[in-house]
């Protein structure tokens, strides 16, 4: 069942927490990945594929670098999840 | 008439006897590499790990460190050269395809006639290597196998190309692999993935560079290309290897662990391709290795050796008594083609 807004920004909180040991609380919508996050292109890396299999999405290469903030990738999934 | 063929007489099973490396003397920290390029120590050090690597003078040769490394692992295994009955040598950096390296090698250490011969598996070629080595002892045509892994990385990078320049180093490693009454090289997960080979590879072929007449006639306008041609150099899509590396060799690794029967709390050591501190990072967080692991980290001061990297990284581990022999490690490598070759050792 595809996950709502509210479940894919937890999820990836949870996410960018392991990966980048960020607090739960601090992951929001309008946080940029690498200037508010500590997530270089490479944890994106490892953020990304940790995405896509919690939600079942594809994110090509060429799509993570348009995925600038949590808002970005949010909205990604949603329209990708099937 | 069809006769009676009597078989060759192997080894029940098979080990890593000893190990030698050699690091070339020069060592070159990040603050020359930002000669070339445009970049930062702290960026390197956090995108890879790197602080220093070694780079060959001219003196060491892919013969001339792999004669060293040799050497030693042969001492360190406690036979002498002649018991050598072949040579396997991985290498992506001798300029030479023919004759192989290995022939030559075999003669410079002493080994007499031995089968000699080259293998090109990448970041792969020690384990492909030790696999090899395995099958001739227990197969049991050649009792004692030396395998190498050497490479000249520094002749095949771009100093001006940001997302390599950083990365490689030269050395080499070897290791004696002869016959155990135990088993203690564990089955190899390995493979390749050849709809990826265009992610790391070498910018271009030698005939590229062919001044000779070619077959068929070559005109002005080759001869004009030829002289804006750049000597080759490995090249690699950086995001795309990363992520291979860091969620494909994961699987590759657990499963050598698995086919071996040993868990993740029986592990002593984990000795991955040294590539990236990041990618090294990341596989020990996804494997769950227990803090117990020694886990080689030699990247930092020999970046990408390639071929070479784990037996350095082996040697140095058993050197430094961060690892001790007996114990049980887990090797895998990775690489250009894209090839990959995992598997459970006892250390020598
Ligand atoms: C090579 C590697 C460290 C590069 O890291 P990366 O994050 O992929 O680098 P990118 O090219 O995506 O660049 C990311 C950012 O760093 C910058 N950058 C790239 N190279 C740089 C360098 N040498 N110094 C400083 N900044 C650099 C880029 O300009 C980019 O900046 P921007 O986001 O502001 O545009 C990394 O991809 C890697 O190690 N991959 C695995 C390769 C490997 O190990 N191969 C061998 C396997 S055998």
């Amino acid at each position: 069942m595809a996950a709502t807004q509210e479940e894919i920004l937890k999820g990836l909180a949870d996410i960018v927490n392991e990966i980048a040991g960020i607090p739960v609380e601090d992951v929001k919508l309008d946080k940029s990945f690498t200037d508010d996050l500590d997530v270089d292109s490479l944890s994106m890396v490892e953020v990304v594929v940790a995405a896509e299999e919690a939600f079942d999405v594809k994110i090509p290469d060429e799509d993570v670098k348009n995925l600038k903030t949590v808002g970005d990738a949010a909205e990604y999934i949603l329209k990708h999840q099937d | 008439m069809t006769s009676k063929i009597k078989p060759s007489k192997g080894a029940p099973y098979a080990r890593i006897l000893g190990v030698g490396g050699y690091r070339p003397t020069r060592v070159v920290p990040n603050e020359e590499i930002l000669k070339y390029i445009d970049s930062s120590d702290e960026w390197i050090r956090s995108r890879s790990g790197i602080a220093t690597r070694h780079w060959a003078g001219p003196e060491e040769t892919v013969s001339a460190m792999s004669v060293e490394a040799a050497g030693k692992a042969i001492a360190d295994a406690g036979i002498t050269p002649e018991q050598i009955g072949a040579v396997v040598v991985s290498t992506v950096s001798h300029f030479h395809q023919t004759p192989a390296v290995a022939t030559e090698i075999a003669h410079k250490i002493g080994a007499g006639k031995p089968a000699a011969f080259d293998i090109s598996a990448g970041c792969a070629g020690f384990g492909y290597g030790l696999t090899l080595a395995k099958g001739l002892v227990v197969e049991g045509s050649a009792e004692h196998v030396l395998v190498i892994g050497v490479e000249r990385l520094s002749d095949l990078t771009d100093l001006e190309d940001r997302a390599t320049a950083f990365l490689f180093g030269d050395g080499a490693g070897a290791v004696v692999v002869g016959p155990s009454d135990e088993p203690a090289i564990g089955p190899t997960v390995w493979g390749s993935e050849g709809d990826k080979s265009h992610t790391i590879k070498q910018t271009l072929g030698w005939d590229a560079y062919r001044t000779t007449p070619v077959p068929g006639g070559d005109g002005p306008e080759a001869r004009k290309a030829l002289d804006e041609l750049r000597f080759p150099a490995i090249t690699q899509e950086g995001q795309a290897v990363f992520r291979w590396a860091v969620f494909e060799m994961a699987k590759v690794a657990q499963q050598a662990l698995d086919d071996a029967g040993v868990s993740a709390e029986d592990l002593d050591v984990f000795i991955p391709h040294q590539a990236n501190m990041r990618i090294i990072d990341s596989m020990v967080k996804t494997l769950k290795l227990p803090e117990s692991v020694t886990v080689a980290r030699d990247v930092e001061t020999t970046g990408n050796t390639s071929a070479a990297s784990i037996p350095l990284a082996m040697e140095r581990l058993l050197a430094t008594g961060a690892a001790k022999s007996g114990d049980t490690a887990l090797v895998i490598g990775f690489g250009a083609g894209l090839v990959y070759a995992a598997t459970v050792v006892t250390l020598p």
